[in-house]
């Protein structure tokens, strides 16, 4: 509790004692009327206070109808009817809601920063062979830092010595750890856990991966929801409207009644009018919805899954079209030998020539050809390398002559080659002239896609679409392992935005479009859709600032995860919509009648509230949605 | 231009009524107010100068809630 909140709490408890004893000896002996008013006054003033100063104020600068005029109104209308009691209740409870309401979102405030407690406080940097801390912020590019085990990696940099695991947690939800070597790249924000590590920074504090984070999840919420704009607008025209209403209600019915020849009954009528004022305090709505969404976006980052703004969550939830990229996104977007047909040596020695005549290539080709090899290479072995441009390399293996290449190189030197069933990059290998077979080589779909379509369409996806520029065969091979329901293939990047925007023109409005990518070159598709999604963004800064949601990992899972969270989080927001608007207008037509009195009204203020927050902080715990 | 400012203010209501009073203040492009973050996000006009802008979207605030600070 902060400082305002201890005093909120002294005052209500001694108004509590008071009223508690004014009412005990109130058992025993009549006061005078004067005197119990004066007793009564004491109490409601101590907690009361600034509730009227406030109120005395808005009417000064002409900002009347808030919900302190409301509450002055009603507990001044109350004590003058001679209610004493309910006037200090009403007052009493007032501020309690107000305190809870301070504390629950101060504590919120609290946890959702401490879920993104990922800001380094120091580097370590080694000056004069002694370790010694400095700001992050002072830390130039291409220093060397160490990190001790327990500490977080303070700024993006590589490995130049060391070895350990990495707990990624605290970004990517993911709890197995990260292996790390020399060389290897790391990220600001993961805990280091096993070694020490020497880093050679690649980038400054401000732009490292970890402060990007925390730029994003501060500055998230900022833009509202379509609901949070119709609560506050609902507020602003509401509050004027209840208070007419609550006149009305005080002065139409006795001049009716005068006009009839009967009894005014004014001061029944301005009960039911003040109690009318108590139960239309907007408070509930106006903190649970922008908390429902606060707690939502909290919850998500948790979980992996940033979340720009409320609004997006929104939009999240009434997806119905989900578009892939396919590289990237549903599959690793690394090459991989997956097959070698055909030889007519041992695979091993196939493979063999081939890495070694590719081994000055860095063409992802060729690097996957060198991993599935899995031998350090002596270049020594390969001489006379010639490099045909698009097709392939000659070179002399250990003096054979040896030729890998694509259909056009083997067509080229007259050889005769074998096609392939199976879908991926060909690499004919052919030695002293003659064909020897072929290695294949595919992208490999990433372990959980198939799961992730599967996980989506139970969210109530009507239409799942792949979009990419490879191949047809390629793509549609992919689509029906994994249930996809439409491929567009050979696409250039700027068809993608034309096929996304066709199908937007084709879904109805409140059917909201997705679309995923690996956020490297798609950033106009993402930028077009309804939402965009970007995934595996560790260490991309593209990614993060074309998306409108960011996957920290690049498990295709998370895409139905965010979805699910988002629905949850917007049914809560419903819930409270309704709940709250429902329970007042039921409570405002009891008061109107006569039925309700300055109790219910109580609970209909203040008891509505706490229900409403309460119900709000459940958006938090979006693990097992 | 935009900049950010951190607030300080009780209530969610008197977060909006505070964003509201930001908008209307001359100079002013847009602005919102985030209760849950505590910050105020204001777009300027051109050419004016952000300082001054300010001071009078504190008076605007203060006058639709006593209670509200902003740090500028």
């Amino acid at each position: 509790m902060n400082k305002k909140q201890k005093k909120a709490l002294a005052q209500i408890l001694t108004s509590i004692v008071l009223i508690i004893v004014i009412s005990a000896v109130a058992h025993w002996i009549v006061f005078h009327p004067y005197l119990e008013f004066v007793l009564y006054m004491v109490p409601y003033l101590i907690v009361g206070y600034d509730i009227l100063r406030k109120a005395f104020k808005g009417i000064k600068n002409r900002q009347v109808f808030d919900e302190n005029f409301l509450m002055a109104v009603a507990t001044l209308g109350a004590i003058l009817l001679g209610d004493y009691k309910e006037g200090v209740a009403v007052m009493l409870f007032y501020q309690i809601g107000e305190l809870f309401q301070s504390y629950a979102v101060g504590k919120s405030r609290k946890n959702i920063s401490e879920l993104m407690d990922i800001r380094p406080d120091y580097a370590n940097v080694e000056r004069d062979g002694k370790l010694e801390k400095v700001d992050p912020d002072e830390v130039e590019v291409g220093t060397v830092i160490i990190v001790q085990p327990g500490e977080k990696i303070p700024i993006d940099g590589i490995i130049i010595e060391g070895e350990t695991a990495l707990n990624t947690s605290a970004l990517t939800g993911e709890s197995l750890p990260r292996e790390v070597k020399t060389e290897d790249e790391v990220i600001s924000g993961c805990i280091n856990m096993t070694g020490v590590i020497k880093i050679r920074t690649k980038k400054e504090f401000g732009e490292s991966t970890v402060s990007k984070i925390l730029d994003l999840v501060e500055n998230s919420s900022s833009k509202k929801s379509r609901s949070e704009n119709f609560i506050s607008k609902f507020a602003r025209y509401y509050t004027p409207i209840v208070c007419y209403g609550a006149l009305a209600l005080a002065f139409l019915p006795p001049l009716f009644n005068v006009i009839m020849g009967r009894n005014p009954a004014v001061g029944q009528w301005v009960y039911r009018a003040l109690t009318f004022l108590v139960i239309s305090c907007p408070c509930a709505l106006v903190i649970s919805i922008p908390l429902s969404f606060f707690a939502g976006i909290g919850g998500a980052s948790k979980e992996g899954v940033l979340v720009k703004g409320s609004n997006y969550l929104e939009t999240l939830s009434q997806a119905k079209y989900v578009v892939f990229d396919k590289t990237g996104t549903m599959t690793q977007g690394i090459f991989q030998v997956s097959g070698i047909h055909h030889s007519k040596l041992p695979d091993e020695k196939l493979l063999e020539y081939a890495a070694l005549a590719e081994c000055y290539s860095s063409h992802p080709i060729s690097k996957s050809l060198q991993k599935a090899y899995g031998r350090e290479i002596d270049k020594n072995r390969v001489q006379e390398v010639k490099e045909i441009s698009g097709n392939g390399v000659t070179a002399k293996v250990d003096g054979v002559n040896v030729a890998v290449g694509n259909d056009k190189l083997m067509k080229q030197l007259g050889l005769e080659y074998k096609e392939c069933h199976e879908v991926g990059t060909l690499v004919h290998v052919a030695v002293e002239g003659q064909y020897k077979g072929h290695i294949l080589i595919s992208d490999q779909l990433k372990p959980h896609a198939k799961e992730a379509i599967a996980a989506l369409k139970k969210t109530g996806i009507k239409k799942s679409v792949m979009l990419t520029g490879d191949s047809k065969l390629a793509a549609e091979k992919v689509a029906e392992e994994l249930g996809i329901h439409e491929v567009y293939s050979e696409l250039l990047p700027a068809d993608k935005v034309s096929k996304v925007e066709e199908l937007l023109g084709q879904k109805a409005e409140k059917e909201k479009l997705i679309f995923v990518g690996d956020g490297i070159n798609d950033a106009p598709v993402l930028s077009r859709a309804d939402v965009g999604i970007a995934m595996g963004a560790l260490g991309s800064d593209a990614a993060i600032e074309a998306a409108d949601v960011v996957l920290m990992d690049d498990d295709p899972l998370k895409i139905a995860k965010a979805i699910k969270i988002s629905k949850k989080c917007i049914r809560i927001v419903y819930e409270n919509i309704y709940f709250a608007i429902g329970v007042k207008i039921i409570c405002l037509i009891l008061g109107a009648v006569g039925i309700a009195n300055m109790w219910v009204a109580i609970f209909a203020d203040v008891g509505v509230m706490i229900l409403a927050v309460l119900n709000a902080i459940r958006a938090l715990f979006v693990k097992n949605v | 231009m935009k900049k950010t400012y951190k607030i300080e203010v009780d209530c969610a209501n008197c977060a909006n009524k505070m964003e509201q009073a930001a908008k209307e203040t001359a100079g002013v492009k847009d602005a919102t107010v985030n209760f849950m973050t505590l910050k105020m996000i204001v777009e300027f006009e051109e050419g004016q100068e952000p300082k001054k802008v300010m001071e009078e979207v504190l008076k605007n605030c203060k006058k639709v809630e006593d209670d509200c600070e902003i740090f500028i």
